[in-house]
């Protein structure tokens, strides 16, 4: 039963993972560029969520949950508005330049972004309000407990997950934007304009990422600036765990990761469940550097 | 031309006679770059002639340098240079060979530790044990990078980050009980040298000094040996380099063993000066900062590793007010440069070929003929 438990929980992290990884690895199918600036816009979508909740119910959530979708419609906007800024500020002029030049960009940008943070918030850790509908659980036979909480983000990641999928594969834009990851060049040539198609990325991918922020912050309860970097390394890692450029590959990593780290965190030690994800990460670029999903990526490692 | 006002430009670059006097700062941003870092023709010409005249009085003026300041400007040159040997033994790796390493303080952390270690529990003098500390950095540099050769470009520096991170969480968790937890190691004794302990900062400048000196001379060697042709050839192309006899993955190998090894000996002259050490020496900013070093100051270049160290380290310790924002100063500089200037302040001319294309190189740099494509 503890294992079930754990798996329980284990998922509900996996599907923080899960929504941020999407981010890392839509970037890097259409432009084979880690936005490493994607963990702070992430950050930066809890720092922005709680603003708005507390201008919206000076402190208390007085509506309950229903609250959490004007904010979550905000964040999303800000984040994604934002994520298309670092775009063009940092990656755009750079698009040519080859491979290093772009990766250091994207860490100056996760730097600017995390340095705004901490000297605008403060350094020290912030509490989010608690959601009154969402501070019970349920109790399952032979002790297993779920929590409203893990219930509702899960479901919000599954809801915005799915929402993706069938965007990605059922529109037009999504058709284009996969065009886009397999040859720019010939969809260029197809009459794709690659240029509005990475701008739409980057709008989905950081503004999923700003509302994962959000929804972490709300079930851990608190943060602080650093959230960004841990978390969004673990995203990554998650990424490339089912091959990153591949959708559903970073939903799986995610859930994976998320159910690993727990259950070694639950058997092993906590304080080693950090390497432990590292060390997954290692053993999967050394032994399968496409990911458990990916084929396409192969020849580029 | 108002040649040689020597007072404020000392060695190596002092910046065209233009209107200094009046404004110093607001003059400086709007020539570019490219005729900032050129020095004056009497000094080109000196240099070409008699190299071994700059890098006297280079010596001369590191010599001094310290003598006019109180202890903490001391100690901010102290800490300058150290950073320049940690950038230059950064700079075999992602310079010379061309490989990403974002890890790079992890190894910096491990000589700094097997210092501390061997002192505290075994009581070897300090300097006695700065063997150690680059024999435990190198085989460390080995063993973890020896299985990810193979990787390419941004899947290697996200294993480098791993590993930095996996070091500096395993410190964290005391590791065989014995690296002192979150709190690291104090109480290690400085150095004695001749019976004297190393305590004034000045010392520990010198100290530092000297082996700075040993660096740049290997490092200089290394560059024209046969191993440091080899690592260009593989740095500019791996295929090629390969189909002409070089064993990469050996070659690859090497510049991480010798760039880790040279990070621990760093590691240990800092446990010798500052007496207490703490996992935070592997922070994955710490690594930035090393590869910002290299990579902004110049990549592959000696000159331009003492730029980017007094880029990444002095200026910051010097505006300290204004530390909070380091970050964010580190941020925009990174993404600047990239955009203007890709190849660094003070590049090698081989890594401005390589980023620019050759005849961007020899517009900003006028130098001998040659056609051909750069890659």
């Amino acid at each position: 039963m503890q294992l079930l438990q754990q798996f329980v929980n284990g998922i509900t992290i996996g599907s923080f993972y899960a929504l941020v990884a999407l981010g890392y690895t839509m970037v890097y199918g259409v432009l084979k560029l880690i936005n490493f600036a994607h963990g702070d816009l992430f950050m930066w979508g809890a720092y922005l969520g709680l603003s708005a909740l507390t201008l919206l119910t000076a402190g208390t959530l007085a509506g309950g949950i229903w609250m959490i979708v004007p904010v979550g419609a905000f964040v999303f906007i800000c984040i994604a508005l934002a994520g298309v800024l670092v775009e063009r500020v940092a990656y755009r002029p750079l698009r040519s330049a080859g491979r290093l030049p772009p990766l250091i960009s994207a860490l100056g940008a996760a730097f600017i972004l995390q340095s705004l943070a901490r000297n605008l918030y403060g350094a020290s850790w912030r509490t989010y309000p608690q959601v009154t509908g969402l501070t019970g659980g349920i109790t399952l036979a032979g002790g297993l407990r779920i929590g409203f909480m893990q219930i509702f983000v899960v479901a919000i990641a599954c809801v915005l997950m799915g929402a993706l999928w069938l965007f990605v594969h059922r529109t037009r834009v999504g058709t284009a934007m996969r065009a886009v990851s397999t040859d720019p060049v010939a969809a260029r040539l197809m009459g794709i304009n690659v240029d509005r198609i990475i701008a739409i990325v980057f709008l989905i991918g950081p503004g999923l990422g700003g509302v994962a922020g959000l929804i972490v912050a709300l079930y851990y309860g608190s943060f602080d600036f650093t959230l960004g970097w841990t978390f969004g390394l673990k995203a990554f890692i998650a990424a490339i765990l089912g091959g990153i450029g591949n959708i559903p590959g970073a939903m799986l990593g995610g859930m994976l990761l998320g159910v690993v780290e727990t259950l070694a965190s639950g058997y092993v030690s906590p304080q080693w469940k950090d390497v432990i994800a590292y060390a997954a990460l290692i053993v999967i670029l050394i032994a399968r550097p496409t990911g458990l999903l990916g084929e396409r990526v192969g020849a580029k490692v | 031309m108002k040649s040689a006002r020597k007072g404020t430009g000392g060695g190596g670059r002092s910046p065209q006679d233009t209107p200094g006097l009046e404004r110093p700062k607001s003059a400086r941003p709007g020539s570019s770059p490219a005729q900032l870092m050129r020095p004056p023709a009497w000094l080109a010409e000196l240099a070409r002639r008699r190299p071994w005249l700059i890098q006297l009085a280079l010596l001369a003026l590191a010599l001094l340098i310290p003598l006019p300041l109180n202890d903490y400007y001391r100690t901010v040159a102290w800490r300058t240079g150290l950073y320049v040997m940690l950038g230059l033994s950064l700079n075999v790796i992602v310079g010379y060979a061309g490989l990403f390493q974002l890890g790079h303080a992890a190894f910096f952390a491990l000589g700094a530790y097997t210092a501390g270690i061997l002192n505290l529990r075994l009581g070897v003098p300090l300097l006695a044990t700065l063997p150690a500390s680059i024999v435990v950095a190198a085989f460390f540099g080995y063993l973890l990078t020896r299985p990810i050769l193979h990787l390419r470009g941004d899947y290697l520096a996200i294993v480098t980050i791993a590993f930095g991170e996996v070091t500096r969480l395993a410190l964290v968790n005391n590791i065989f009980g014995i690296t002192g937890g979150a709190n690291g190691l104090s109480g290690i004794d400085r150095p004695r040298l001749l019976g004297i302990e190393l305590r004034a900062p000045i010392y520990h400048y010198y100290l530092m000094l000297l082996f700075l000196v040993v660096t740049i001379v290997a490092m200089r060697r290394l560059e024209r040996s046969r191993l440091g042709r080899a690592w260009n050839c593989v740095r500019e192309d791996e295929e090629a380099a390969a189909a002409m006899g070089i064993d990469t993955t050996r070659v690859k190998m090497q510049a991480f063993v010798i760039g880790s090894a040279w990070a621990g000996l760093a590691g240990a002259l800092y446990a010798g000066k500052l007496t207490v050490i703490s996992p935070d020496l592997a922070k994955f900013m710490e690594s930035v900062v090393l590869f910002c070093i290299v990579v902004l100051g110049g990549t592959g270049s000696i000159p331009g590793i003492f730029v980017g160290a007094v880029g990444m380290v002095t200026l910051p310790e010097l505006f300290r007010p204004l530390r909070d924002w380091r970050d964010a100063w580190l941020g925009v500089a990174m993404v600047v440069m990239m955009i203007a200037r890709p190849e660094g302040v003070w590049p090698s001319h081989r890594v401005k070929m390589e980023m620019r294309g050759e005849g961007e190189a020899r517009g900003a740099a006028p130098a001998e003929g040659g056609a051909g494509g750069g890659a």
